[in-house]
This record gives structure tokens, C-alpha cells and sequence, in this order.
């Protein structure tokens, strides 16, 4: 093996207060191959980010360096002064960060932003300096690079600001790009592009690629290398087939496990008990072991070693230290076994309640809400934001229906619609033989009992100076429902039974729980007043993969229980063909396509719905498909394009789009597609 | 609360000025007792702080004072932030030309500088300590308004109230239980502050004559009194201005406090 | 951008009315009879109603509140009671002195606090920081009708070094710029230091930092060109606690500025002045903030060229 591009032995970096610090990266060792791209893979809170900042020495104030050692070939960077370390930054190694919006100062044109960067590094003539700022805004594949050098970063998409972020990081001509969870903040479309536009740097300068993430599918499509991290330290280390071939660690086993996906829908996801360790503590074993299902006694007494397993493939397991524990290990080989045979009679009764048709219960036809925009003293109205601008749904018991769409679609505005939470500008919602559009606040309030909302960030969902109990049994007190005090305790105390906490939990403050525990706390208000209709706007997308997994399990258990019927509003297609029997996808305030699951991922008819399928990162090989590039940004709600709104950047557009939007064409019972593509062909 | 010796010190000056205003009147006090031989007598001579151009005894003065700017400083406070929370509040709830016309008239009080406006209002009102607290409560209550109307504007918009509203809880209920509730520490801070900027407003008008009027004591007044006799009695001006500046310091160091423990509160949160 | 900046205007231009109206109604506020008081007890019905009719209070109150916007717009302020001049005319010897007070006082906060509150922000938590935050707390606290006659004791009085008062000479602006400034020191260190702080904490200094630009360049080029505009819209702020201030500092050092005319005219019950004093001082800190408001319109690209 030739000699790494840079080396990191026993680094270990500490948080806060030395007399009691946090150790959030501990004895971490990797090694990172030039042009290579390697992953560093964990949860939040596992040390990936500070581990990127030690490598660059951008710790925070509270943050230092307690020990090892990182060798940028021949440079040990640790003990570089802090004028030479300059040199290294934005030099030989550059780094992008997650957050475009807020990463690009807001005062200073992005050409003036990546000149600077040009000029340290390279120091060349004002005309040079010019010239190359175009080239490598040109590089990073923003068009018109002359006129955009000009702008403002807050005149920029978010997939554009991020490309200026790396055109800025490949100034120097690094030799090593951290990429710190480059796409977590972008849509799936434009994380596709770039994802691409690394590959093809990559591919072009021959530069090698840290990326920090928490994705798996990212991982899968575009690292060669990997490390698991947590709780600060590296517990797997390997090739990116090998690994999801055969994960080593129980933990990555359990990541892969609880990754919700089409084949598992007719079980539960596997999910990890207890919390990660605090990283104040001082640990005896292995970090793992308190969540570990084939944790054995010497894994609580003794930290366990690096073992290689396989060319380039290593843990840090008891279960392949063959002198620990032989048999122990071959038995874990195996650990799908038990998910997969759980409940295949659930599959069937799934399939047989998907024939039922009845009456839908909630139905929405045209729904549209329309945001008026003010301007000038006179706060004359001057336009609309047709935020939801002609949605059609239906509901029906027992069901889930998943609302697909990219940020700004108008997905979470057309749920809120929906429960009359925000007043829509026209169109029909019925639920059972009832209007609901138009109630009163006095007339809605019966209505309120059936339907129910849980929110994206469950401690922004509830009020911090209320205790759980009190949170839980708002609705209770105000729709009547259980007058007193005790009555209502009684019944939170069943409720947080039913979502799987410890009834206790009544008399604690919501910042006492993690995120997941909130999670839960808000699904049992919800389902205090015994709803038959819950909206779930993205309950799981600020919620890790393990975390996401029991959220998840809990919502298909209560429906099985309860009948209930959720309108599952997200972006997450893994989650939607795990959990949703119908979908209907969304693009600029309007249904594009809906039908049943299958249907729609398997053949996706609208071009909008394909590309969207096709650029979500998947980790089995066999399942990519081609990317279908999508160019550009969704335009602005305020002014959407003529006819099909998705005509300008849809790859199959042809005369007719521009000039009328398709009519709904009813292409089976289930299947609904607004394209003039489809009207063409049948 | 972070209670360091800075806290405690703070803590105590006030507990002192509280306790001075509630029993300055009952101990028997003649801070109005003109005594001919005691003429800028200095303090130690005739009595502790000695005593003023016409001999009255400037410690008595003084805890007399004490009891004036509490009275002024907890009223127009009281009045101010009754008055301005409820004007805010109706704007931030309503909405629409309601909301439209407060926020104009806000802007309006904003736009006199600092305490100018007092000192119009109480000098053409006329002196007297009623006057004094309608004059600056009368410019006070502004913001109270901003604040309120602020907080109730954001915290509206926060999934906790539309989760609220979809458990079917009245406009009323949802105000008592969480926009108030959350609204109210800030409040409480900003009237922290109040009560410091009160006092020293107080002493600022009596200083310029616009406020309590001889032969009543005010800290205010007093200063003004000794200004005359700056180089032969510097006391009958260090005293009550050092009274001003403690309390001032103090309750600004309790605010401080206050605002810093609730910033790591909701940095928890 | 022509339009916000023409909005902001008009927005100014509202208050403009509204500060008018209320300083109109405020001579209504004087209870009981205003010519009795202005003229005192025993004043003869004859000169009561002559005033009466010169100051037009004998009209309907809308007739006088149309007639004194029409004065306004000729820049007509009436006539000084206590003076027998026109108050235009009173005004116009005291503006100067109150501009030299408030310019140096303001320049000396700006001096003191920016480079305080942007090297306690830079420190933040050590020394210096501690000791900049100390003196804020210190400088807010001190009212200025005490802290003046503390300076004259000690450095007219004592050590004879500036004159008592009055304004003669540039020694005399001393001791009431210091006055003036220190409150004004106090307050905005403690806001630039926040203002800075909030520029460190964001993602873009670490940006820049990852770039490899020195700790100044960063410190210039990208802390202070986004802490500057903020910072200068809180100084327009402070502006009016300046003015405030300046009338009770006036008062002390026996400035001859519109502040002490201001308190002259309340102890005289020359109403006119006081209308047009108060009027003059507010619309010069409306036209301060209006101006800040429309450069951060004008510079900050954000809001220039639109969100």
C-alpha cells in the first residue's frame, strides 16, 4: 500500500472545561489514500464534525487538541505554527461545511469571496486573480460565471451557494477536500448534482475527499473507504462493498437494520435501546456495550482492540476476537433472520385491506392557499404566494397516505390547509359528507377531536413551561373530553404507556427528554383525543436513522391497533416506500402524480417523479438507477412558470407544455397523473 | 442564578433602600427641621452625613428620598408595563389595522429622545411627584408595547400554539397558557431595567425642578441643592448622587443576572 | 432599492406629522387655563385676553391646529413670550452650542466604545472583556447631574485646570463632552460587543478562517464589515439618550445650547419656545435615525437588492 495523504493517530480532542471535559473525539486513528474518497459515517453527537474542525485546527473557543497526531504527508500538523497552518487551509486542504445559506458572508460578492481565497493561496495580478475566479466558478458548474462573480450569496439557490462553497475550497488546489455533510441541508435533486459535480472534480484534479455524513445512501453511491464512528471513536473501518456486504460491528449491522426501505414494510425496523454513552465519562468497555444485543460480560470490563477482519476491513468487536469468542461471533453473522420472518401474515393483510375501497374519509379537491404579498406604505396587495394552488387527495381508514415533495413545495401549508390551521383561498375539503373550509372556529371545534397534527421538531411543538402530563392532556381539558384533573392524568399515564414511555414522564419538562422521547410525548398528545386522522408533518427528519426507526415502528404499530389514518407529509422516499400505501407527489403547490406505493416507485409516470426517485441515494447496488439531471432550482411560488409548471426543467418537455396545465388524467381506480406526456400517449 | 460577591453586594444595597422607604417615616425622622447653627455642617460634625444650607440633616434627607424613588420607580413601572402590555398584546392578537395603527403610534413615542418628552410633559403639567410619575409613565409604557407585541407576534407563529389550536383551545386559553407564560420574562427583565431607569428619570427631573419640590426630599432635588455649595459642602451632593448611582448599579446588576440565567435557560431549551 | 428608500421616507415623514400633532396637543396638557398661568396670578383680564388672542387659543382647536402646521411649513414658530422676539430667532442662538455638545460627546463615545467593545468581544471573557464590561456597568449607572458636578469639584475646583462652566473656550467643552459621553460609552460598548460577538458566532467567520486568511483580515474584512452596519443603526439609536442627556447636562454646566433653553423656557412658562424646542430636538433625532436607516437601505445588500 503506498504511503497515505494524511495519517491521524490516537488524535483526541476535548470540549469545554479541562478539569472535566468532553471527550468528543477519543484515540481516533484513519488514514486516507490520495484521490480517494472516504466516509466517515455516524449519528449526531459522535465526534464526525470536530474531528473534520481538528484536522483543519478550526475548533471552537472551548475546543483544543489533547493528543496524537495528523500527518499531512510529510507535515505534522499539530505542531505547525498557526501562521504555517494558514497556509495549509483553503491551501492543501480545503473544506466545505453543511450550511450554504449561512456559510457564505453576506455583505461580500461571491466573486469577491473566492478571489480572496485565490489571492492568499496563489497571489497572482488583480486581472489573474479575475480571471481565475470565473474559471472556477466555471469548474463548479455555475452558468454565466462573469455576471454571478457580481452577486450576493442571498441572490443564489441553496445547491448554488454550495457549489460556490467548493469553488472557494478548490482555490488552493487542495490535495484533501473535507466535505462536512455537504448535502444534508439541499434537496434530493440538487444533492444529486452536487454529488456529481464532487465525483467529477474528484476525477479531474485527483484530489482525495473526507466526507462527513450521516447518510448511508450517500456513502454507498459515493465512497470507496469508510469509517463508523461513535461515541468519538472509530468502531469499523472498511471497504464500501465489503461493509454493506458484511457489516462487522453490531452497531453498523444495526444502522443498516433500521434504515426503512421497501422490503421491510411488512415488518418492524430494527432499532437500538438507550441513548449514546455521555462523553464525559471515563469508559471501561466497550462503548457499545449498554445497546448492544450480543454484548457478552468482557465487553462491559475491557475495552476491546482494533481486529482486522479482512483486507482493509477492521473493528473494534469482541465478537471477532477469536479467543474471546469463537462460536459467539459466526452466530451474529447472520442477524437478519429475525426481522425479515416476523410477520409475513401482516404482508398478506396489508395486501387484502389495499382491495378495500370504501368512501374515503377525508378528501381535499383543489385545495389552494394563496399568500397575499404586500408592498409599499400603502401595503397594497401585489401578488400571491401560491404556496398550495390546486391539491387533490384522498384518505381512507386505516391508510397512510405520504405527501412527496422537495422543500418548498407547499406540502407542510396544503396539511395545515387541510385542518383549517391556516385559512385556504379556495377549493373543497371534505371530511365525511362535511365542509370543513369556511367553519367557524366554534363550528370546527367538534372536528378538531378526529384530527390531529404531529410536528417535524417536537420541542418546538411544545410549550417548554408546561409539564408532560399538562402537554399531553391539552386536549383532554380543552375539547371537554376529561374535566378533571385526576381523570385526565389517569389517561396520560395510559398514553404514555401506549407510545412506549414510562408514565413518570408525566411530571418532567420537555427539555428533560431527547429528541426521539419528544417525538413520542407529541404523537401521545395527539392521540389523546382519540383522532381518526393524524398529520404527520416529517415527524423523523430531525431525528437520526436509529431513532427515525422507532418513531416509525410506533406509528405503523398504533395504526394496526388503532385504524387510525396519517397523512404522512416528508421528503424522505425510503421512509414513504417503507411506510405509505398511497403517494401522492407535489411540485410547486400542485399534485403532479398519485397512486398506490408500488405503483408510483416502481413506475413512476410523471418525469418530475422519476427524477426525483432516481436521484435518492440508495445502498443496495443493484437498486440505482440512472440520475435524471434535473437542471436549475424550483421557481419561485410567486411566479410559476406558464402551463405545466414543471416545463422549464423537465428533460421529455415538448410544445404543448408551455402553454395549458395537464388536466388529471386517470390512468387506473388508484392512479392519478397530471402530464400532457400521458394524455399524448393514450 | 449565578450568585457572585457583585450579586450579593446588589442585593444587599436594595434590601437596604426597601427598608429604608418603608421605615423612614415611622422612626421619627425631622429631615425638614431647619437648624441655623448646623449650615453646611460636615458630615460627623452635627450628625453622620452631615447637614445641608439650611441645616437639615442630609442622612435623614437622604432615607427620606429613598422612600420618594421607590414610590416613583415601582409606579410608573406598575403603570407602564400594565399599560404597554396590554396595548402590545392587543396589537400582536389582532392583527390588521388594529395591529397597523398601534404600531404607527408606537413608532411615534419612539421617535422623542430619550427623556425629552418627560421633561416637556412634566414642565408643563407642573411640579409634584403625581405629575412626575404620569409624565414618565406616560413616555414609558412605549416599550413595554414594542416588547410585548414582539414576543406575542413570534411566539404565535410556534408549533406548541398551532398544535393548540388544533386541539381545539380557545383564542383566550391559548393566550393564559402559552403566549403569556412565555412572554413574561422578558417583560419581567425589560421591568427590571424599568425600575433603575425610573429612579434616575425621577432624580433627573427633580434635579431640573420638574419634579418633587423643596421642602420635600428627593435625591434629585438634594443634588440640585448642593450644587450650589459644591466646594465648601461637596457631601450635600455625594451623598444622594452615590444613592442614586448604587441603586441603579444594583438593580442594573440584578437584571443582568436575571437575563443571563434565562438566555441559559432557553440555550437549554 | 428607489422604492424602499422612497418607503422609509414616507414612513419618516408620517412621524414628522405625528411628533407635530403631539407637541400641538401638549400645551394643552397645562391644566386650567394656560394664559392664567403664563401670566401669573393677578393679571389683568385685559392682558389675559390679548395674550389669549396672540397665541390664537381663543379659536376653535381645529382652526389652531391647522394654522400651526401652516406656521410650521414656514418655519414660523411664533413669538417668544419671556424674549418678545421670534422664537425662530431664539432658537437659532442655541442650536450651535447643542451640535458642538452632542458632536464631541459623540465623537468621544464612538472613540471609547468601539475599539472597547470590539476588543472585548474579541477576548471574550478575559481581562479585558471583564474590564469593559465593568466600566459599562459602571458608566450607565452614574446619572449625568451627578457625574458633572463630581468633574467640576475635581478638576475646576481642585486642580483649576477647566473653567466652572459657561462656554468660553475649547477647555469649556471638556468636562460637559466627557459628561455627556460617558453615559453614551458606557451603553454602546456593552451593544458592540454584542453586535461582534454575534458576527463571530456565525458560520461564515469559520468559512473564512477555512480559507487560511489571517486573524485580521478575518477580524476586517468579514467581522466588522457585517458588525458595522448594525453597530452604526444602534448609534443612531443612542442618539436620542444623547439629547436627553444634553438638556440635563446643559443645565448643569449652564451651556447655552436649546437644552437649557428648553429648561428656561418651562421656569418661564414661555410655552412658544417649549413647543419649538421640543420639536427642533425630536425632529433632529428623527432625521439621525431616518438617515441610518436609509445608508444600511442603501449599503447592505441584502435589503438593496432585495431578499
Amino acid at each position: 500500500m503506498p504511503d497515505p495523504l494524511i495519517q491521524v493517530q490516537s488524535l483526541t480532542t476535548q470540549l469545554g472545561d479541562p478539569s472535566h471535559p468532553l471527550r468528543v473525539v477519543d484515540g481516533l486513528d484513519l488514514h486516507i489514500q490520495a484521490g480517494e474518497t472516504f466516509a466517515l459515517l455516524g449519528e449526531s453527537g459522535c465526534g464526525k464534525s470536530m474531528t473534520a474542525l481538528s484536522l483543519m485546527r478550526l475548533l471552537p473557543p472551548s475546543g483544543r487538541i489533547a493528543a496524537g497526531v495528523v500527518r499531512l504527508r510529510d507535515t505534522d500538523l499539530l505542531r505547525l505554527t498557526e501562521a504555517e497552518m494558514r497556509k495549509i487551509r483553503g491551501g492543501r486542504m480545503g473544506m466545505i461545511f453543511q450550511e450554504p445559506q449561512t456559510s457564505l458572508n453576506p455583505v461580500l460578492t461571491v466573486g469577491d469571496q473566492i478571489a480572496e481565497a485565490v489571492r492568499i493561496h496563489e497571489g497572482r495580478s488583480r486581472a489573474q486573480v479575475a480571471g481565475r475566479v470565473v474559471e472556477l466558478l466555471r469548474a463548479v458548474g455555475i452558468p454565466d460565471p462573469e455576471q454571478r462573480a457580481k452577486e450576493f450569496p442571498h441572490q443564489l439557490s441553496g445547491g448554488m451557494k454550495q457549489r460556490v462553497m467548493i469553488a472557494m475550497a478548490l482555490a488552493g488546489d487542495p490535495e484533501l477536500l473535507i466535505a462536512d455533510e455537504p448535502t444534508t441541508a439541499l434537496d434530493v435533486t440538487i444533492q444529486a448534482q452536487v454529488l456529481r459535480l464532487l465525483k467529477d472534480l474528484q476525477r479531474q484534479t485527483g484530489m482525495a475527499v473526507l466526507l462527513i455524513t450521516h447518510d448511508l445512501g450517500v456513502v454507498a453511491e459515493t465512497a470507496d473507504r469508510l469509517a463508523v464512528m461513535y461515541a468519538g471513536h472509530i468502531v469499523e473501518t472498511a471497504p464500501v462493498a465489503d461493509f454493506f456486504a458484511n457489516p462487522a460491528h453490531p452497531y453498523s449491522r444495526k444502522l443498516l437494520e433500521s434504515l426503512p426501505a421497501a422490503e421491510k414494510r411488512s415488518g418492524r425496523l430494527a432499532v437500538i435501546p438507550g441513548r449514546v454513552p455521555r462523553l464525559d465519562a471515563v469508559f471501561h468497555g466497550c462503548r457499545f456495550a449498554e445497546r448492544c444485543a450480543s454484548v457478552m460480560d468482557v465487553c462491559r470490563t475491557r475495552t476491546p482492540a482494533w481486529l482486522e477482519i479482512a483486507n482493509g476491513h477492521g473493528a473494534r468487536c469482541f465478537l471477532w476476537d477469536s479467543e474471546v469468542a469463537g462460536e459467539v461471533a459466526k452466530a451474529a453473522e447472520t442477524p437478519h433472520g429475525a426481522v425479515g420472518t416476523a410477520s409475513l401474515s401482516s404482508a398478506t393483510t396489508d395486501a387484502a385491506r389495499s382491495d378495500e375501497r370504501g368512501a374515503p374519509l377525508l378528501s381535499a379537491q383543489g385545495l389552494q392557499v394563496h399568500f397575499p404579498i404586500h408592498h409599499g406604505v400603502l401595503r397594497r396587495v401585489v401578488g400571491h404566494v401560491r404556496a398550495v394552488d390546486g391539491v387533490s387527495i384522498e384518505l381512507r381508514e386505516g391508510r397512510t397516505l405520504a405527501l412527496v415533495g422537495e422543500s418548498g413545495c407547499g406540502k407542510t401549508t396544503a396539511g395545515k390547509g387541510i385542518l383549517q390551521l391556516i385559512q385556504p383561498t379556495g377549493g373543497s375539503v371534505r371530511y365525511r359528507d362535511q365542509e370543513l373550509i369556511g367553519l367557524s372556529n366554534r363550528r370546527m371545534r367538534p372536528f378538531r377531536k378526529d384530527l390531529q397534527i404531529v410536528f417535524q421538531d417536537p420541542f418546538a411543538s411544545m410549550n417548554p413551561r408546561m409539564l408532560v402530563g399538562d402537554v399531553i392532556g391539552e386536549g383532554l381539558q380543552a375539547l371537554g373530553i376529561a374535566k378533571r384533573r385526576a381523570d385526565r392524568m389517569r389517561r396520560v399515564a395510559e398514553l404514555l404507556d401506549l407510545v412506549g414511555m414510562d408514565p413518570e414522564a408525566a411530571r418532567r419538562y420537555p427539555h428533560e427528554f431527547s429528541g426521539g422521547q419528544r417525538q413520542r410525548i407529541c404523537i401521545a398528545r395527539a392521540l389523546a383525543v382519540e383522532p381518526r386522522i393524524i398529520v404527520c408533518d416529517e415527524p423523523t427528519s430531525a431525528l437520526d436513522v436509529s431513532v427515525q426507526a422507532q418513531i416509525l415502528n410506533l406509528l405503523k404499530d398504533l395504526q394496526a391497533r388503532l385504524g387510525l389514518a396519517y397523512l404522512f407529509i416528508t421528503h424522505d422516499l425510503s421512509v414513504v416506500a417503507y411506510l405509505a400505501h398511497e403517494v401522492a407527489v407535489m411540485y410547486l403547490g400542485r399534485v403532479v402524480e398519485r397512486g398506490q406505493v408500488d405503483e408510483i416507485l416502481d413506475d413512476p409516470r410523471h418525469p418530475y417523479t422519476s427524477a426525483l426517485l432516481s436521484a435518492v441515494p440508495v445502498v443496495e447496488q443493484d437498486k440505482r438507477r440512472n440520475v435524471i439531471r434535473l437542471d436549475g432550482d424550483m421557481p419561485s411560488p410567486s411566479h410559476p412558470p406558464s402551463g405545466c409548471y414543471f416545463h422549464p426543467r423537465c428533460p421529455q418537455s415538448f410544445e404543448r407544455c408551455p402553454h395549458s396545465y395537464p388536466e388529471e388524467a386517470r390512468l387506473s381506480e388508484t392512479r392519478v397523473v397530471s402530464c400532457h406526456l400521458t394524455a399524448e400517449t393514450r | 442564578m449565578r450568585l457572585d460577591w457583585t450579586l450579593r453586594m446588589a442585593s444587599l444595597v436594595l434590601a437596604i433602600w426597601v427598608l429604608c422607604a418603608l421605615f423612614a417615616p415611622v422612626v421619627g425622622l425631622h429631615p425638614t427641621k431647619v437648624d441655623l447653627t448646623a449650615i453646611l455642617a460636615p458630615p460627623g460634625e452635627r450628625s453622620l452625613l452631615g447637614n445641608d444650607d439650611l441645616g437639615r440633616p442630609v442622612l435623614a434627607r437622604l432615607l427620606v428620598g429613598a422612600r420618594t424613588s421607590l414610590i416613583v420607580g415601582c409606579l410608573v413601572v406598575a403603570v407602564s408595563a400594565a399599560v404597554g402590555t396590554l396595548i402590545g398584546g392587543i396589537a400582536g392578537l389582532s392583527g390588521g389595522w388594529v395591529d397597523a395603527l398601534i404600531a404607527r403610534v408606537i413608532d411615534l413615542f419612539m421617535a422623542f429622545p430619550g427623556i425629552l418628552l418627560a421633561i416637556a410633559l412634566a414642565g408643563v403639567m407642573g411640579p409634584g411627584i403625581d405629575n412626575v410619575i404620569l409624565a414618565l409613565a406616560a413616555v414609558g409604557w412605549v416599550g413595554y408595547a414594542r416588547l410585548t407585541r414582539a414576543q406575542v407576534l413570534s411566539l404565535v407563529g410556534r408549533d406548541h400554539v398551532t398544535a393548540a389550536r388544533a386541539l381545539g383551545r380557545r383564542t383566550a386559553m391559548i393566550l393564559l397558557k402559552h403566549l403569556l407564560p412565555l412572554a413574561f420574562a422578558p417583560l419581567l427583565v425589560e421591568a427590571t431595567f424599568g425600575v433603575a431607569a425610573a429612579v434616575v428619570a425621577e432624580a433627573g427631573l427633580s434635579f431640573l425642578g420638574l419634579g418633587v419640590q423643596p421642602p420635600d426630599a428627593s435625591w434629585g432635588n438634594m443634588v440640585r441643592d448642593g450644587v450650589s455649595y459644591l466646594l465648601v459642602a461637596p457631601h450635600l451632593v455625594i451623598a444622594p448622587g452615590a444613592a442614586i448611582f448604587l441603586v441603579v448599579l444594583s438593580v442594573n446588576l440584578l437584571g443582568d443576572a436575571f437575563r443571563d440565567h434565562l438566555d441559559v435557560r432557553l440555550r437549554v431549551s | 432599492m428607489l422604492e424602499r428608500l422612497l418607503a422609509r421616507l414616507g414612513a419618516s415623514l408620517m412621524v414628522v406629522w405625528g411628533v407635530c400633532t403631539l407637541v400641538f396637543l401638549l400645551i394643552h396638557l397645562v391644566p386650567g387655563d394656560p394664559v392664567a398661568v403664563m401670566l401669573g396670578e393677578g393679571a389683568r383680564p385685559a392682558d389675559q385676553l390679548a395674550l389669549r388672542a396672540a397665541l390664537g387659543l381663543d379659536r376653535p382647536l381645529a382652526v389652531q391646529y391647522l394654522d400651526y402646521l401652516a406656521r410650521l411649513a414656514h418655519l414660523d414658530f411664533g413669538t417668544s413670550l419671556h424674549a418678545q422676539r421670534p422664537v425662530a430667532a431664539v432658537l437659532a442662538e442655541r442650536v450651535g452650542p447643542t451640535l458642538q455638545l452632542a458632536i464631541a460627546a459623540l465623537t468621544l463615545g464612538i472613540m471609547v466604545a468601539v475599539p472597547m467593545g470590539v476588543l472585548a468581544a474579541q477576548h471574550r471573557g478575559g481581562l479585558i472583556d471583564r474590564g469593559a464590561m465593568g466600566f459599562s456597568m459602571l458608566g450607565a449607572a452614574i446619572p449625568n447631574f451627578w457625574l458633572g458636578p463630581i468633574l467640576i469639584l475635581v478638576f475646576s475646583l481642585w486642580l483649576g485646570w477647566t473653567p466652572v462652566s459657561g462656554r468660553e473656550g475649547a477647555a469649556s467643552l471638556i468636562l460637559p463632552a466627557v459628561t455627556l459621553g460617558t453615559g453614551l460609552a458606557a451603553i454602546l460598548a456593552r451593544m458592540v460587543r454584542s453586535s461582534v460577538l454575534e458576527v463571530l458566532g456565525e458560520d461564515y467567520m469559520r468559512t473564512a478562517r477555512a480559507k487560511g486568511l489571517s486573524p485580521a483580515a478575518v477580524l476586517w474584512r468579514h467581522a466588522l464589515r457585517n458588525a458595522w452596519l448594525p453597530v452604526l443603526t444602534l448609534i443612531g439609536i443612542q442618539f436620542g439618550a444623547l439629547l436627553g442627556g444634553a438638556v440635563v447636562t446643559e443645565t448643569v454646566f449652564a451651556w447655552p445650547g436649546l437644552g437649557s433653553l428648553l429648561i428656561e423656557a418651562i421656569q418661564t412658562r414661555d410655552y412658544p419656545v417649549v413647543q419649538a424646542a421640543v420639536l427642533l430636538i425630536s425632529l433632529s433625532y428623527l432625521a439621525v435615525n431616518t438617515a441610518t436607516d436609509l445608508l444600511y437601505v442603501a449599503v447592505d445588500p441584502r435589503v438593496r437588492l432585495g431578499q
